[in-house]
């Protein structure tokens, strides 16, 4: 079981059905919006961020279905390997580190929080990227503090989304286009912002 | 086993077959192995696919040359899932691979070779 402070200070616990409910809630939308992420990424990047998560989301439910993790690292674990392998892009490795060190957090930690700033700074490890880069990191480091204060709305990871917009990418594909890149959302901000908003749509 | 092999990894797997191509010619007596595309041959890397690629060449020691930013987030992976010592190279991809491979068939030792490498860091 995690735990997660809630907006009216209540503690809400997770167990792995509840995680595996969030990664059907995520996929879904992914698969909803495979071609907004294309073409968020065709803008900047090479144009198959949708399909791409859309592939590892379907190998993640698939596996998870399969393997029925009962331990909240194990379910991060197999999302994680699922990630890594089947997504082709940038964002598998970079997912897929996020995931696998939740999974290492979560074997001593329960907080919530916690494992999400141990995802966060797996992705800057991998990534090379900070702050203001204009990645997904811009969604990630923020979320992982507000949820410290249990103080996540969707409002507010939308927010972070949107502030990619006005940034220069200077980490991946968009790194390519220099000031070009700036009037565009970041298609790894929009697809993280679609995982948190789940993580929030589980909990209500 | 041999000392030294080289890996290519690239997002497109035509690129790492005209690369090989290239570069046996010059050294025919060093392992090389390749990566590139995804699991099924579309634009991306594959971390299975690097991992096989690493496990298939006969170097003990690997040296790395590669493409693009995601190509070197799988790589490091891979590293980390492997128990061979990978030198990966942030240099122009087809050029140092060149150098490399034409070194390492004359027996220029590894660090004389990253060192005549470094003017070709561009990532």
């Amino acid at each position: 079981m995690i735990r997660l402070i809630q907006l009216d200070g209540v503690t809400q616990m997770l167990d792995s059905k509840q995680i595996q409910k969030w990664m059907q809630l995520f996929a879904k939308e992914i698969a909803t919006n495979k071609e907004y992420l294309s073409d968020l990424d065709d803008a900047i990047g090479d144009g198959d961020h949708g399909n791409n998560m859309d592939r590892g989301m379907i190998a993640v439910i698939e596996n998870l279905e399969e393997k029925n993790p009962t331990e909240i690292a194990d379910s991060f674990k197999v999302i994680a390997m699922a990630l890594m392998t089947k997504v082709g892009g940038a964002s598998g490795p970079l997912y897929g580190t996020a995931f696998l060190e939740m999974a290492k957090a979560a074997q001593n930690s329960e907080d919530l929080a916690e494992l999400i700033a141990a995802g966060t700074a797996g992705i800057a490890k991998r990534g090379g990227a900070s702050a203001a880069d204009k990645t997904m990191l811009d969604v990630w480091i923020p979320t992982s503090e507000v949820l410290k204060n249990g103080q996540l709305t969707a409002e507010k990871v939308d927010s972070f989304v949107e502030s990619t917009k006005d940034m220069q990418g200077k980490k991946g594909r968009s790194s390519y286009l220099g000031e070009r890149s700036i009037g565009h959302i970041d298609p790894g901000a929009a697809s993280s912002g679609m995982l948190f908003k789940t993580l929030i749509e589980v909990t209500k | 086993m041999t000392k030294y092999g080289i890996l290519l990894v690239s997002h497109v797997s035509e690129v790492v077959f005209g690369v090989n191509r290239l570069i046996e010619q010059v050294a025919k007596d060093v392992p090389i192995t390749t990566a590139g595309g995804t699991e099924d041959n579309d634009v991306g890397t594959s971390i299975e696919k690097i991992s096989a690629a690493i496990e298939n060449n006969e170097g003990e020691e690997l040296l790395v040359f590669y493409d693009l930013g995601s190509s070197k987030m799988n790589l490091e992976l891979a590293e980390e899932l492997s128990d061979k010592k990978l030198h990966i190279f942030n240099t122009a991809f087809i050029e140092s691979a060149y150098s490399a491979a034409a070194l390492l068939q004359v027996n220029v030792p590894i660090e004389q070779i990253k060192k005549e490498l470094e003017p070709l860091i561009i990532k």
